[in-house]
Parts: C-alpha cells; structure tokens; sequence
C-alpha cells in the first residue's frame, strides 16, 4: 500500500500549486477564521468529497508525517479508506489508525476525543465554509458582512431558534467565532466538538475544495461558540456510556440491532473506543455486539 | 452494509472489481475500442472535451469508455487528467473568420458571403428510428462534394459591425483571466465568465438560455452566426519572438444577435452574445451566447432579475463536476450529524408531549 506510484509527484500535486496552497494556508493562520479564497484545484476524487481537505494534506504532508484519516469518527468507513490509499499511493507516507500516533489528521465530521498536540495538525473537509450561506446566499453580501463583522443576522437566527423550539436548534456546523473576530463555520462535526477547537494545541486548518477557500484556527486560539447570557452554549449528552468501552463523555453513534427498536450506541471515535477496550475498559454489551460493530475481539 | 465499523477497505476493492466487469460486459460481445468511440461517437467526445477543457480526441475516448458512456463523469476523469499538466502560456486568439467551414448557417440573413452551408446536421432529418443500423446495415453513400470556396466566409457580426449596427468588440489588450489557476471572484470580468460558460454543463446552460426565451430575462436574440469546422491554433513561446502553429483543432462558434440598446451618448445598437465550444457541439455554443448575453444585463442598465442574469447564481452552478460531486456526496456516511438531529428531534417531541400533557391536565382541572 506504501509503494509510490510513478507518473506523478510525491503526494499527487504539483510543487508551484503546493506553494500556493500553502501561501494561502499562511494567509489563513495570520487571519484566524478568515476564509482565504484560492485555486482549487480538480482533484481525482469528487468535489464534495473531502478534495479542500486533500489540497491542504497534499501540500503540508513531508515524507515524514504519519498520516491518520477519518470520516464520521472512523478510520474505516469507506471514503476516510479511499483518502488514506490515495496518499499511500502518491505519496508513500505512513498512515495509521492511531491519533496518539498521527502528526497530519484528516478529518470529515469529527474532531477526534483525545486531545491534540502541538506537533499535531488537523486539517478539517469542509463542504460549505461560509457559515452565512444559509442565511445569505451571495458570496459578494457575506464578503461583506464578514468585512463589517456584521453578525446581528446570525444572531437573530438564533434568537428565532430559541423562541420556536425554547433552545438553539442547531446541533451540527454550530457558529464559533474565533479569536474574537470572524464568525466561523466549523464544517459539520456535530456541537459536541466545539469545544475542542477553543485553546486547541494543534494547528486546525480547514480546506473546501469546491468553494475554493482554506481558512484556519492557529494553535492556542480562542473559539467561542455562539450563544446568549441567558441560553449558553451546551454540548449534546448521553444517557449511557459506550456500549463497548463504557466511555462517558464522548460522541456515541446510535446503531440499529434489529427491526424491533433494539438499538445500541457506540463510541463514534473507533481509535478511542479501541484504546480504551485495549486498556482493560468494558463496556455492557462488548462480548455480545455483532462482530461489524465491535470488531473482532 | 456500507459503512460497516471494519473491513471498508475490502468492500471497495470488491465494488471496484465488480465496477470493471460490468464496464466490460459480456465478453461474448466484442469490445469497444477508444478509435470507434472518438469516429462513431464523435458528439460525445466533443462534449467530453468541451466541459473537460482538454483538446484531445483520444483521451476523451478512453473517459468516455471507462466511464461506461456517463459523460460527466467523463468530464471528471478528463478535468482530472488536466489538472495535473503543467501550463505553458496563452495562444494566440484564434481568427475564426479564416476558419474552414464545414457548416455555416445564419438565421439573420437569407445569404451573405461565403452563403449558408449546411454540413453534417441532424436539423431536417425526420426522428424516426434507423432499424437499418440496428443490423449493421447497409454503407451509407458517400457525401456530395462541394464547389471551392471564393471569396472567404466573413463573418456576420462583421458584416453589421461595418455598417456600426452591432456594438464594436475591441481587444483591450489585457491578459485574459483563468479561473482554473484563480479562484473566481465577484463582480466576475467577462472573459472569466466566458471560460467558466464554456466549462459549464450542456444541460444546465440550455436550460438558462432556454428560460431567457420564456420571459425570464428576455433578450430577444437572433442566431446571427453558427459555424463549425477547423482552425489552426499559434503559439508564440517568448524565446522565439513569433508564433508558431500548434495544430488544428475542430470547434464551433455561435454569436447571437440580440436586442438593441442605446442612451444619451450612444445611437441604438444591436449587442452579442458569445458561444464557443470544442468539437461540434452546436446546443452548447448556442446556449452559452444567449447565457451571455443574459449576463451582461448590468452592463446595458437592464433590470436583472432573473436566473440566467444572476452572474453569482449561474456561474457558481455551472461546473457539473462540482455539481455532481456536491450532490452525490450525499451517499457518503453522515450518521454522526445525522445522530445530533435525531438527540434534537427525540428531545423537541419529549417537550411537545409534556405541553401536551400539562395542557391536558389544565383543561381537566
């Protein structure tokens, strides 16, 4: 799996388009939370698909860097597997499934449970980075909105949130604002996230392929996110620990058992689950899951 | 299951080998071969080039055939290839008034010099199915000839620029934009827009010029030009101080006639619409003049209201492999938002019953 493919230069982009994907990355650690446009480039996997996030890989990843990819949490759904084989491919680099391990994690959706450090990088796949967008559908508006940190429209939707349903009914792509300047979007990792990105050890750079634009959270910045004195920011909580390493206090997927409502919920951060269950942690239901789920054993 | 906990890997190994066999198909069937793709389905691989942005017959066969005949996921593998060639420079602008012409038709005239020539065209042809191909059947005649051309084939637009009844098009000189090397920016010039229309999807287009002729961003255009056939294509590389040709390359050219505008300074003008596409691709070219010319409403002071005149709307739309991406990565795994939606939904309708129930017991009581 680590033999380079021939024809094509040590991790798939070219050098001058990694130059200028990392004067953009540069760019973006100087304005924390600023989305820097740049030329995205068509990638050999679909847009859509985590190419912003490749992008910046491609152009940060050394011969020396372990690389660690994951999707919804997991190393081994399919497309985290495709993007992990692609830069075995390319570039020849070591991958792992292990985050203790890592020095370049990708990621789709998840930040991962253990924290970071400062030799670590997280690069983010960000489908819609203009956390506006929903609100305001024309980049030329939200360029300009961001430019006079004009948010009142963001905190009305909130505000709207809270008068319909008594609480902020957002619970993925949650609003940060970072370094206290811009409003932020954290591509979708679910609210339970956020909280890891503020005072972040590890560098967190986020790349959209399709919209063209990287921007970043430099390590030790602070990343607030949105709320209102009176209804202040909470995470999502669980009932019941992981069924497998009885965590708390972590990310569960909820996996269906069978068409009667039965019904178990897991760590959704496979690499966590799997050190904890390694350290001698068990979770109620470890020796009875079925073997997709917990692996083997 | 798709997005089991473990053994993703040997599932995708397993798809993509299925994926291979199917392409090929029965094995009792001959295989296609990249030549009879790029001669017997010539549209498709203009098509292929077109929305590619890549010149090259061969490779758009071979997409095209690896792709099972899904022409935009063609257009993907072609966009893929391209991306990673490194670039040497602009060529010159091509003169397509010294095209030869293997079809040229103008619906504002009845006949102007060069005359109209029709060419190789389904227009005319009653759709009625062939069942003679369907056995392979006979040869087809061999085409008439035609005479020698006299007098060169001028363009339309020319002929009215002449007589100053068209807006004057002049090269300012500037470089122009590619939005391939820089990310597109908003208010957009109209070379970048003319690139990413080029790029941009047959459907897609065809649909905007379409809804410009049913009111949504009326322009009133006239089919001023189409012509179609081969060009040489110059480049002058620094070093050498001249241009030296490249090659020939088959593309057609549409310039729409549209509605006439004029103010205090100008006299009342007809304007233009643009089209070019690679190949023959006659609905492409035509759809990206009227599209355009729908563009520009800012520049002639007409109230832009519509679709085809949102410069942000169709620009930011038009790539169908950013489209296509986008759309299909819905099939990817989004269970971890998706479970933060479902926490939420059980909650709302926790609160909504105890509403329910206190309203309940208030009414009781």
């Amino acid at each position: 799996m680590t033999m380079q493919t021939t024809g094509y230069n040590f991790a798939y982009l070219d050098e001058q388009t990694k130059r200028m994907i990392r004067r953009a990355i540069l760019k973006a650690i100087a304005i924390p939370g600023y989305q820097v446009p740049f030329a995205s480039r068509e990638m050999p996997m679909p847009y859509g698909w985590g190419t912003g996030g490749v992008q910046v890989t491609a152009a940060i990843l050394g011969h020396s860097d372990v690389l660690k990819v994951i999707d919804q949490g997991s190393d081994d759904t399919t497309n985290a597997v495709s993007i992990r084989k692609f830069f075995g491919k390319v570039a020849g680099v070591a991958t792992t499934t292990k985050t203790a391990e890592a020095t370049i994690i990708q990621t789709r959706h998840r930040i991962p449970e253990a924290p970071l450090r400062e030799d670590q990088t997280l690069v983010y796949q960000v489908p819609i980075p203009e956390p506006l967008r929903f609100l305001e559908p024309r980049e030329t508006e939200t360029r300009t909105m961001h430019a006079l940190a004009e948010y009142g429209l963001m905190h009305v939707k909130l505000y709207e949130d809270i008068a319909r349903h008594g609480h902020i009914a957002t619970t993925y792509a949650y609003p940060v604002e970072v370094a206290g300047r811009y409003v932020t979007d954290p591509s979708p990792t679910p609210k339970f996230d956020n909280p890891k990105m503020d005072m972040c050890a590890a560098l967190q750079l986020f790349g959209a392929g399709r919209e063209k634009r990287i921007y970043a959270i430099p390590p030790y910045t602070p990343v607030r996110s949105l709320d209102f004195e009176d209804h202040p920011f909470a995470v999502q909580q669980f009932a019941e620990p992981c069924a497998l390493c009885a965590a708390r206090g972590v990310y569960l997927d909820e996996v269906i058992l069978d068409d009667r409502g039965k019904r178990m919920f897991v760590c959704s951060d496979t690499d966590h689950c799997e050190e904890r269950r390694a350290a001698g942690h068990h979770g109620a239901m470890l020796d009875t899951a079925p073997q997709a789920i917990a692996g083997t054993r | 299951m798709y997005v089991a906990v473990k053994g993703g890997e040997r599932a995708i190994e397993n798809a993509h080998r299925l994926l291979a066999a199917k392409r090929r198909g029965p094995t009792d069937t001959p295989e296609i071969s990249v030549e009879q793709i790029d001669s017997q389905l010539a549209l498709s691989v203009d098509r292929v080039m077109t929305e590619g942005s890549l010149y090259d017959r061969g490779l758009a066969a071979l997409a095209i055939k690896q792709a099972r005949g899904d022409l935009i996921e063609a257009i993907f593998l072609v966009r893929a290839f391209r991306t990673t060639l490194p670039r040497f420079g602009v060529s010159e602008p091509i003169d397509t008034a010294a095209m030869d012409a293997e079809r040229r038709v103008s619906a504002t005239f009845k006949d102007m010099p060069g005359g109209q020539v029709l060419g190789p065209t389904f227009d005319y042809t009653h759709r009625l199915l062939d069942f003679t191909l369907a056995t392979n059947g006979e040869a087809p005649p061999s085409p008439a000839e035609a005479d020698e051309l006299v007098g060169g084939m001028p363009r339309v637009t020319d002929l009215l620029d002449a007589q100053s009844l068209i807006e004057r098009e002049t090269d300012d000189g500037a470089e122009a934009g590619d939005l391939t090397r820089e990310p597109l920016d908003f208010p957009a010039d109209r070379d970048l827009r003319l690139q990413a229309l080029a790029r941009g999807d047959e459907g897609f287009l065809l649909a905007l010029g379409y809804s410009t002729q049913r009111g949504f961003g009326r322009t009133h255009a006239f089919t001023g030009e189409i012509r179609f056939g081969e060009i040489e294509v110059e480049f002058a590389p620094e070093e050498l101080g001249f241009a030296v040709p490249l090659g020939r390359i088959s593309l057609t050219e549409c310039q729409m006639v549209t509605q006439f505008t004029g103010s205090a300074e100008q006299p009342p003008q007809f304007t233009r619409g643009y089209g070019v596409a690679f190949g023959q691709s006659e609905r492409k070219a035509m759809s990206m003049a009227m599209v355009d010319r729908a563009l520009r409403a800012k520049e002639f002071d007409e109230e832009a209201k519509s679709p085809a005149q949102d410069e942000e709307f169709v620009l930011t739309h038009s790539d169908n492999v950013a489209a296509t991406g986008f759309v299909e990565h819905l099939k990817l795994p989004h269970y971890v938002d998706f479970q933060a939606e479902l926490q939420l939904l059980r909650r709302l309708r926790e609160e909504h019953a105890e509403r329910e129930d206190d309203g309940m017991r208030e009414a009781a009581e």
